[in-house]
């Protein structure tokens, strides 16, 4: 289902925009032959192992690697002592945390931190000699959650670590890495003016991004101190620029190949195992792959961060809200850089609150450095608002969407984070859920039905794309952002729109790091915005070259000559119409090969929002959740292939209802994982779930030449709340703790009854 | 002339000001002035900020010229997923 905003340029204008054709890398992915990063083999090529800490906080006394370089099939060993001190890379202090997390040096910070590393000419081998390496470590005491890591008297993980954003600035070191906030109006004043306050705390465990493919990578050191990366990841050009940095190389000596992706979600837009396969390659001279177990992925990637959010809003009997605070903490795993700044620019942004006060934490924890996993901060923040706010609506007995209409943004609000809004469409998903047929569908017995809505700022950044016309009129879309979510079939859409050509006439590939120019990663819901943006001005490019060729083969003005419907015709239609083929073909007469090349810092990024509702059925007896039906509405500005869309609103919805239910990383009182595996961290499966319903909301972008807003990341924001709303609907109990799995939603049944 | 507003996490540096009207082509020059007025905000905003003027957040904005009555925030560097 599409709602179509009537005054925009979207819908029946467009030929190819809006279409749906079969995915062009589909064939390939479906029979197997598509290569991830895990398929390469190179001649002579050695496997990996990674020797990784067995404590979440220890010092190392002593690394001995002579028995295990000693055992059959072993050619290289590398420890922190190979690579370059962070602290003397000259980098900025993320780089620094980035390599201080690839290898661990005096100490390590997190069970899972990698210790050394091993090459050998079997994978078997690799690891015997892994696990042969000696290890001294003197344990240290570790601290795990929030509390834990910001109480007076707790073991440091950064004895220099002193915390920024407070005023005075502290003279001794802690776990807080830093504080943000941001506050207007009067706090006082605002809740005074209030009928109804509530206040409330609420926690979320650290979660993973859950990928089916594990991280991987092959590197090939050469003797000219160059060396050639194949992996998958959601950014090649950053894994350059991030490899280079912990190797202490110049970044043109490195050349990334990308491999397909099976899944990122933002946990590949960071480095692991990339610089350790270059510093063995480069130590035995041959070509080494590295591949990690599901158990490493959860182990020492990603995830994202528990928190501890306290909420206090008020509002009056009319629905006014009046007065917002929060206070947020969330935990950054062992290095700073914790989501909650996005969290604290996030957690009120969809709302047009006169007084408020947000206060947030960023602290380090002995546990794995977390990494961007969709809508980075933002879901855990609308959970702890979102469910005050269904409160509230239900303590003045006000329809919670009606809540949200009273008080949404608008064009023109200035948001929480400062800025005003542009032409943004969060009204228009809250009327599509209110007037869906499923606001209004009956409910059974130990039934609820819960709402909730999200935003997620989006990104441009920087991307590049070359485009050439072929010699049979076909046309090849160079682009440098990894297709994560089907960018190809976007970026040969927009391409054949512009060019007026059939899209089947159109291959999008995605090019290694020395074939196309510099793109950032694919991430943020920017590339069929950012790179998009590229492909439309290389295409107009080619457009005007066209136009020239035609005009030159007519000997008449360019101004005579117009691009329609994929040819050159003759504004006095004196002249037979030249088509792109007939064009190519003779393209060495009139200039030479016909290409062209866009690179843009895009801008006129649309901001998105999302509105969801979720019906439950409780398991009185079991606490176990059913979800019986769910359906989310979307602003995606413009769907350039709308079956993506849907599926990445559909993707961000189940991702965030195993949040809401099931994931949780379960640590021991040693710091040490107990489920890394995905038998026991329970991730949604399709047999779990209903079809997820979605309405594509068009609020076009303005900014952008086909109103491309992004989609890939605000559909995950609402769901954690919209689940929880719906069990209080179904059971009378706000639940305040995720994930809500069936004992905790049967304590929580239980402790009602019993009160 | 472009109204700058400085983040609560910042007037420790501006003695509780919120907002400074500064007259600057560009956003490096509208720093310079910003840090003349208030020593070591420079520092700080040199650290990883992303800039929004008139409600668009560009995270490379030094080198951006900045329209006459432009309302300028300095906003946290975000990443996406």
């Amino acid at each position: 289902m599409t709602v179509t905003e009537e005054t925009t340029t979207s819908g029946p204008g467009y030929k190819w925009v809006g279409t749906r054709p079969i995915r062009p890398d589909g064939l390939d992915k479906v029979t197997g032959k598509a290569r991830f990063g895990a398929d390469l083999a190179l001649p002579g090529m050695l496997e990996g192992a990674v020797l990784r800490s067995p404590h979440a906080h220890a010092r190392i006394v002593s690394i001995d690697t002579r028995a295990a370089a000693a055992m059959p099939g072993v050619k290289a060993i590398v420890t922190g002592a190979d690579f370059p001190d962070p602290a003397e890379l000259g980098g900025r202090p993320d780089e620094e945390m980035v390599a201080a997390n690839i290898i661990a040096r005096d100490k390590v910070l997190y069970e899972g931190h990698v210790v050394a590393a091993v090459a050998a000419t079997s994978r078997k081998q690799a690891q015997r000699a892994a696990a042969a390496i000696e290890v001294e470590y003197q344990p240290l005491e570790h601290v795990l959650t929030v509390d834990e890591a910001m109480a007076d008297d707790a073991p440091l993980l950064h004895p220099d670590l002193k915390t920024r954003g407070m005023d005075p600035a502290p003279e001794e070191p802690s776990n807080i890495a830093s504080r943000i906030s941001h506050e207007r109006g009067d706090l006082d004043k605002g809740f005074a003016e209030a009928d109804l306050v509530v206040e409330r705390t609420f926690t979320t465990k650290p979660v993973h991004q859950g990928y089916i493919e594990p991280h991987a990578a092959v590197a090939d050191a050469g003797e000219n101190g160059r060396a050639t990366i194949w992996c998958s990841s959601q950014g090649h050009f950053a894994m350059r620029t991030m490899t280079a940095t912990v190797l202490g190389w110049e970044p043109s000596k490195l050349k990334v190949i990308p491999a397909e992706i099976g899944g990122g979600f933002g946990g590949k837009t960071v480095i692991y195992l990339e610089p350790l396969a270059v510093a063995l390659s480069a130590k035995s001279g041959r070509p080494v792959r590295l591949v990690m177990d599901r158990d490493e992925v959860f182990r020492a990637s990603g995830p994202t961060s528990g928190t501890k959010i306290r909420v206090k809003v008020g509002v009056t009997n009319d629905g006014q809200l009046t007065a917002a605070e929060a206070w947020m903490a969330y935990e950054a795993g062992a290095y700073p850089g914790s989501p909650v700044g996005a969290g604290g620019m996030t957690i009120l942004a969809p709302y047009d609150i006169p007084n408020f006060s947000v206060e947030g934490f960023d602290v380090v924890v002995n546990k794995p450095k977390v990494a961007a996993y969709r809508a980075p901060g933002a879901p855990m923040a609308a959970f702890a608002l979102e469910s005050v706010l269904d409160e509230l609506a239900a303590g003045i007995g006000m329809d919670p969407v009606e809540l949200r209409l009273r008080n949404a943004a608008v064009e023109g609000t200035q948001a929480s984070y400062g800025p005003k809004f542009p032409r943004i469409g969060f009204v228009e998903t809250l009327e599509a859920i209110r007037d869906h047929d499923h606001y209004r569908a009956p409910l059974g017995p130990n039934q609820g039905r819960g709402v909730a809505s999200g935003f997620w700022f989006n990104a441009g950044m920087n991307s590049s794309a070359t485009v050439h016309v072929n010699e049979d009129g076909t046309m090849t879309v160079v682009v440098g952002t990894p297709d994560i979510g089907g960018s190809r079939a976007s970026m040969g859409l927009m391409a054949a729109e512009e060019m007026g050509i059939d899209v089947a006439k159109i291959q999008s590939i995605v090019a290694d790091t020395e074939t196309v120019g510099f793109n950032d990663v694919t991430g943020g819901s920017r590339v069929t915005l950012a790179t998009g943006a590229a492909v439309v001005e290389a295409c107009r490019s080619i457009k005007a070259d066209l136009r020239a060729r035609a005009a030159k083969t007519w000997d008449c003005d360019i101004e005579e000559v117009e691009w329609v419907d994929g040819q050159a015709q003759h504004a006095g239609g004196g002249e037979t119409p030249l088509s792109l083929q007939a064009l190519a073909r003779k393209s060495g007469r009139t200039g030479g090969p016909i290409s062209a090349t866009a690179s843009l810092n895009a801008r006129g990024v649309g901001a998105a929002f999302s509105t969801q509702v979720c019906d439950v059925e409780v398991d009185p007896e079991t606490g176990e959740v059913t979800i019986l039906r769910f359906t989310t509405a979307q602003d995606a500005g413009t769907a350039i292939h709308p079956s993506y869309v849907e599926g990445q609103m559909q993707g961000g919805v189940v991702q965030g209802i195993g949040w809401a239910l099931n994931e949780e990383y379960i640590h021991d009182r040693d710091g040490r994982m107990e489920n890394p595996g995905f038998l026991d961290y329970r991730i949604p499966v399709a047999s779990d779930l209903p079809m997820i319903d979605t309405v594509v909301v068009e609020v076009p972008n303005p900014a952008h030449p086909y109103g491309v807003r992004g989609v890939g990341e605000v559909g995950i924001v609402p769901p954690l709340a919209a689940v929880a709303n719906a069990i209080a609907a179904a059971t009378g109990c706000r639940l305040v703790d995720l994930p809500m799995s069936p004992p905790r939603v049967l304590a929580a049944i239980t402790g009602k009854a019993d009160g | 002339m472009a109204t700058v507003h400085v983040p609560s996490s910042l007037r420790d540096l501006t003695d509780g000001v919120a907002e400074v009207e500064i007259d600057a082509p560009t956003v490096r020059r509208l720093i310079a002035e910003l840090d003349q007025r208030f020593p070591g905000i420079g520092e700080r905003l040199d650290e990883g900020v992303s800039v929004s003027i008139n409600g668009e957040i560009l995270p490379d904005a030094l080198y951006e010229e900045i329209p006459d009555g432009a309302e300028i925030h300095f906003l946290p560097t975000l990443s996406g997923g």
